[in-house]
């Protein structure tokens, strides 16, 4: 009788390619999310990053606490402390048995334009080394309104491969299946904290039954914000139309080259004809040295992606932003009624 | 009469100082003292913030410390201190040791040390208990300063006093105490549910004015004339605006944010035709 469960030798186990657990959700503990917001709000307007450390256990990856990461200027000799910062601050932290595990980073941006190319070579980088890292972002202006723009992200799988081999033409993306919306994979957020913190926690809350976060959110000047929205929003929508005339100039000289080669193909054959009947060798038909047969790179189509995501993003935002305002401003129609 | 010299027991005047405690500090020391080593039955660390204008200190951020604690001696890593305060003033150049912390209630013999090695720190550190045991039924968090007492010359003891505490939780409130009391959240609460609950609030602090207002004119409750003022103070800063030009700007703020609507659903649906027309294209 064949056993279903078989104990593996030790070779068998080791040949076997273990099949990493997708990514569900990210737990993040609130002392985490005390330090991220701190860090970012500090630094504000300028955009920081910093390293979270955590446990990657089961389904769940488990982001216990991070640090931040100085200001880098651009020289070359600050390259080397950063590391030496990095490797100090986990060897310290690993004395006071704090998890010692990268499991990703974290940054902060500015009403949301974090779609860039810097993001998805990092996360290139971290994913070399780490089975399943994640990037938390964070949006220090929004705080204003009352809310916690907190996210969790990461590059869907077949994104990836696709980086790899850095081939971005319309072919590959339409055998994929892959359009701008299939970059990024946001990863619901969980939130935990140890019983010593919510005794705290639970003993520390003020007594008003309202809290400095209602008072944000139910404010009624949203005006600033739907202008910086707005004018993040114009300034992609041209470079969206730059990269979009990129593509249409390579249109253009794709079918100006196809017609040369036609026209050149017609010559080669009336010469082949006419040769034949003087009873020549005919010519050949393909000339690879000639420029006009030289293929034109097509340009990449990455940067229109990040841009029409980051577009995408203003969009939601706006949205989001108008609905509260709808909100607020039924509930002062209302209150004057009385 | 030869006038006697009489030493006096001296205490140096401790100027009113107070401090700021923000609520990532309390997190920190509860993190590190649940991390703490088996053997350990305190954890102690150092305090970084600054010093306001006014004389508060104001707390900002903390780090543990290793130290071992065998019987009356203290042992403190001092190379480990250093590199910590290192990095972390790497990150914020502002942020400068202002004291320490031990978990645990009141101040220890082993203390009056440690509160040694940092009063060489920094002039006047400030020490912190957080009585991580609830040894009193409740997280006792006090801070103090430490003066030394004189007899003459020579000093005999260290005296803690303590300093007034204002534990600023907003930071706290702005993440939303659901999040951080419970063990354990689903998730991240999303806008629009915030914006519910802060009406709820909202609505239910209404409900609890009309009712109170209620039982004052039917006599149920004494009226008392501080709250009626408040009352009176906030139905007041409600704007006298006439109602035409009332209903003016609410229309207008409405028809504003239509159009932003409008146009961002024009710019979504101009991406996805965009896209299409990009990928579609073929190349015969």
């Amino acid at each position: 009788m064949a056993t279903t469960t078989t104990t593996r030798s030790f070779l068998q186990a080791v040949a076997t390619e273990e099949v990493a657990t997708p990514l569900r959700k990210v737990q993040m503990e609130g002392l985490v999310i005390l330090k991220i917001i701190k860090h970012c709000k500090d630094h504000s307007p300028s955009l920081v990053t910093g390293q979270l450390l955590g446990l990657d256990v089961g389904q769940d990856l488990e982001v216990t606490n991070c640090f931040p990461f100085p200001m880098r200027e651009e020289d070359e000799e600050i390259e080397a402390d950063g590391a030496n910062y990095q490797l100090e601050m986990m060897r310290c932290l690993r004395e006071v048995n704090v998890d010692n595990n990268t499991v990703g980073w974290y940054q902060s941006t500015l009403l949301g334009s974090y779609q860039t190319a810097e993001l998805i070579e990092t996360f290139m980088n971290y994913q070399e080394n780490i089975r399943r890292c994640v990037c938390i972002i964070y949006d220090p202006s929004r705080a204003d309104q009352g809310v916690l723009a907190l996210k969790a992200l990461k590059l869907s799988d077949s994104f990836m491969e696709l980086y790899r081999s850095n081939n971005f033409t319309g072919e590959k993306l339409r055998e994929n299946n892959l359009s701008w919306v299939n970059i990024f994979e946001e990863i619901p957020i969980k939130v935990s904290n140890s019983s010593l913190i919510s005794a705290f926690m639970t003993e520390l809350e003020p007594e008003t039954p309202v809290t400095q976060c209602d008072y944000d959110r139910l404010q009624l000047s949203s005006s600033s914000l739907m202008e910086r929205n707005m004018e993040f929003l114009i300034e992609c929508m041209d470079d969206l139309s730059v990269e979009q005339q990129k593509l249409q100039y390579h249109y253009r000289s794709l079918s100006r080259q196809q017609a040369q080669q036609q026209a050149w193909l017609q010559k080669r054959r009336s010469e082949n004809a006419t040769r034949r009947a003087a009873g020549e060798e005919p010519l050949p038909e393909e000339d690879p040295a000639n420029p006009i047969f030289k293929p034109l790179p097509e340009p990449s189509r990455l940067e229109s992606f990040l841009i029409t995501n980051q577009i995408s993003n203003y969009c939601t935002q706006i949205n989001g932003v108008a609905s509260q305002s709808f909100n607020k401003v039924h509930l002062m129609k209302a209150l004057h009624e009385e | 009469m030869a006038a006697s010299n009489r030493t006096v027991l001296q205490f140096s005047s401790s100027k009113t100082l107070s401090g700021k405690v923000h609520p990532l500090v309390i997190f920190n020391i509860c993190d590190s003292y649940v991390r703490r080593p088996d053997q350990a039955e305190r954890v102690i660390g150092t305090l970084l913030g600054s010093v306001l204008p006014d004389g508060t200190v104001d707390i900002r951020n903390s780090y543990a410390d290793l130290h071992n604690e065998i019987g009356d001696q203290v042992l403190l890593d001092i190379e480990y201190h250093q590199n910590m305060l290192l990095s972390h003033q790497k990150v914020n150049p502002k942020e400068v040791i202002v004291g320490w912390y031990s978990t645990g209630l009141g101040v220890t013999g082993g203390s009056a040390l440690i509160h040694d090695f940092y009063s060489r720190e920094v002039s006047n550190p400030i020490h912190l208990t957080v009585d991580t045991g609830f040894a009193n039924g409740e997280g006792t968090i006090k801070a103090y300063v430490s003066n030394n007492l004189s007899l003459g010359d020579q000093q005999i003891a260290a005296q803690f006093q303590e300093i007034p505490l204002d534990l600023r939780m907003v930071e706290a409130e702005r993440i939303g105490f659901d999040n951080l009391k419970s063990t354990y959240v689903d998730k991240i609460p999303s806008e629009l549910e915030g914006m519910e609950a802060s009406m709820t609030h909202l609505l239910a602090l209404i409900d609890d004015t009309y009712k109170y207002v209620d039982d004052v004119v039917e006599g149920r409750v004494d009226p008392d004339n501080k709250i009626g003022k408040c009352i009176s103070d906030a139905v007041g800063s409600l704007p006298k605006i006439p109602s035409s030009a009332f209903h003016k700007l609410v229309d207008d703020s409405l028809e504003d944010h239509l159009l932003m609507l409008y146009l961002s659903s024009i710019t979504r649906t101009q991406l996805s035709l965009a896209e299409k027309l990009n990928t579609a294209a073929q190349i015969l």
